[in-house]
């Protein structure tokens, strides 16, 4: 379980770090990080302003 | 970078720089950090201030201000305007800054205060002493290394690690965050005032800003609520503003970003730790604005830290006076605005226009806000009855 991050669209501005509600989330320059935390709730994917995130099943 | 230090402050935004410059102008040792390679870029803000609010902490330069506006105008669905200036006897009231320049200059000036200033410097984790915070473990350019220090200041904005590790929960819900997107427009000409457009017509669940930003620019952005973001998200209710309202606009940068408004949250200190500024949730939750609060509240922390220096004491009984001020004095202003905010996401357009007409043939050019919203409410008691209490 885990999300995709589409680095090509991914603006780097770490709101989905903010609301991932177990810290699963980094923002590292300019790449985000998932680890195996992730419980897949899909808030992160949600709320980013460009929808560079989804969720994996 | 030595191992040991005062104080070290996690994020080099307006909060940690500000910090670390109190701290280190009262004699404290205070090494600031910063994960990125530059500071202050990329920028994730609209840019706009309070001329007198900015000038407690800086005086203003020219290095770092792209425009100078004589107030707001706030817009209606139908287009009604509504012009506030603030105060009469102020002839400019804010600025546009360039925070690209102004975030570094403030690290400079923390560095000319004595801060040592580490930037591609990540905190990872925090490390703990009988319980409490001691220090952080950092990773600087790709090694890993560990800093202790009496206290930890969280400073780190919107993403707030810091603070989770500390045992402090920060964490966003959709309703609690708005979800930005904004781009600088070339080819307008954007006026004297920062405009607001309200109502569903612009933006479901948040306003269209557009700052004028000099020189045939402006910072035109969108705030939606998280809540309210998915199917549609934040860029794509810009470009359609942008298409609809200023098709003949060019777009020549880019911003996304996260704002908390949350409102006050229920804890920002814990034994050898401290937050400020968006890592706090301090930003304004009816504006977005978070530069002035996170500054003043930076101040407040640096010289609780000082006192808890002078104490020996870097548990919660000494931070909590950092609690204490910031609640009396920026939180009770959040709190307004939550109010406030609520209030007006349940607002139709209609009643946003409805609103708008009341004021015809008033002046309320000079009003602060929260004068305009009396004279709103008294003017729609039945529409505001929610926000009765403020005028209490
Ligand atoms: C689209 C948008 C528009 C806005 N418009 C306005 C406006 O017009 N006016 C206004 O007043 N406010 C505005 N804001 C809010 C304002 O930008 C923030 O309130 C302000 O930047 C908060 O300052 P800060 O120092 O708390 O955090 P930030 O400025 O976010 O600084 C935090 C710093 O911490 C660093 N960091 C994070 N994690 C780590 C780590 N683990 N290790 C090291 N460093 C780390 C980050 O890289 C960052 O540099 C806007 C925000 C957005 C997103
Ligand atoms: S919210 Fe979206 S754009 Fe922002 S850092 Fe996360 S994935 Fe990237
Ligand atoms: S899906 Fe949920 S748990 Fe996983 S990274 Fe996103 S917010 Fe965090």
């Amino acid at each position: 379980m885990s999300v995709n991050v589409n680095r090509y669209k991914c603006g780097y501005c770490g709101a989905c770090v903010g609301v991932c509600p177990v810290g699963a989330l980094e923002l590292v320059e300019t790449w985000i990080e998932v680890d195996n935390t992730c419980t897949s709730c899909g808030v992160c994917a949600k709320i980013c302003p460009v929808g560079a995130l989804s969720v994996v099943k | 970078m030595k191992n040991k230090y005062d104080i070290i402050v996690v994020g080099a935004g307006p909060a940690g720089s500000i910090t670390a410059k109190t701290c280190a102008e009262g004699g404290l040792d205070v090494l600031l950090i910063e994960k990125r390679q530059e500071i202050g870029d990329p920028v994730r803000c609209a840019e706009g201030v309070g001329k007198d609010a900015l000038k407690k902490h800086i005086e203003p330069d020219k290095r770092w201000i792209a425009a100078e506006v004589k107030g707001s105008r706030i817009i209606s669905p139908d287009g009604t305007q509504i012009l506030m200036s603030g105060d009469a006897a102020m002839k400019d009231v804010g600025y546009t800054l360039e925070r690209k320049v102004f975030d570094r200059v403030l690290a400079q000036k923390a560095a000319m205060a004595g801060v040592e200033v580490m930037v591609k410097t990540r905190a990872t984790g925090l490390l703990r002493n009988n319980g409490n915070v001691s220090g952080i473990k950092a990773m600087y350019m790709g090694e890993t290394r560990e800093i202790t220090a009496s206290i930890v200041i969280g400073a780190d904005g919107v993403e707030s690690k810091v603070g989770r590790w500390g045992g402090i929960d920060t964490s966003l819900r959709p309703v609690d965050i708005e979800t930005c997107a904004q781009f600088l427009v070339s080819n307008l000409d954007p006026g004297e005032y920062s405009e607001f457009y309200l109502g569903e017509r612009y933006s479901p669940s948040g306003y269209v800003w557009v700052f004028p930003k000099g020189g045939y620019t402006a910072n035109v952005g969108i705030g939606i609520l998280g809540s309210k973001s998915g199917s549609i998200r934040a860029i794509s209710h810009l470009q359609k503003f942008i298409d609809t309202f200023i098709p003949h606009g060019k777009i020549v940068e880019m911003v996304v970003g996260g704002v908390p408004v949350s409102g006050p949250i229920k804890q920002t200190v814990a034994n050898g730790l401290i937050l400020v500024g968006d890592a706090a949730r301090q930003s304004d939750p009816l504006t977005g604005g978070g530069i002035i609060n996170a500054m003043d509240a930076g101040k407040m922390a640096g010289e609780v830290c000082i006192k808890a220096r002078e104490k020996g004491d870097y548990s919660v009984k000494t931070l909590k006076e950092y609690e204490d001020r910031w609640r009396a004095t920026i939180g009770k202003e959040l709190s307004k605005s939550l109010l406030v905010k609520n209030m007006v996401l349940k607002l139709t357009d209609e009643q946003l226009n409805q609103l708008a007409h009341s004021l015809d043939g008033m002046d309320v050019s000079t009003m602060e806000l929260s004068k305009l919203l009396y004279v709103l409410f008294k003017k729609n008691p039945k529409l505001l009855w929610e926000l009765r209490t403020l005028f209490n």
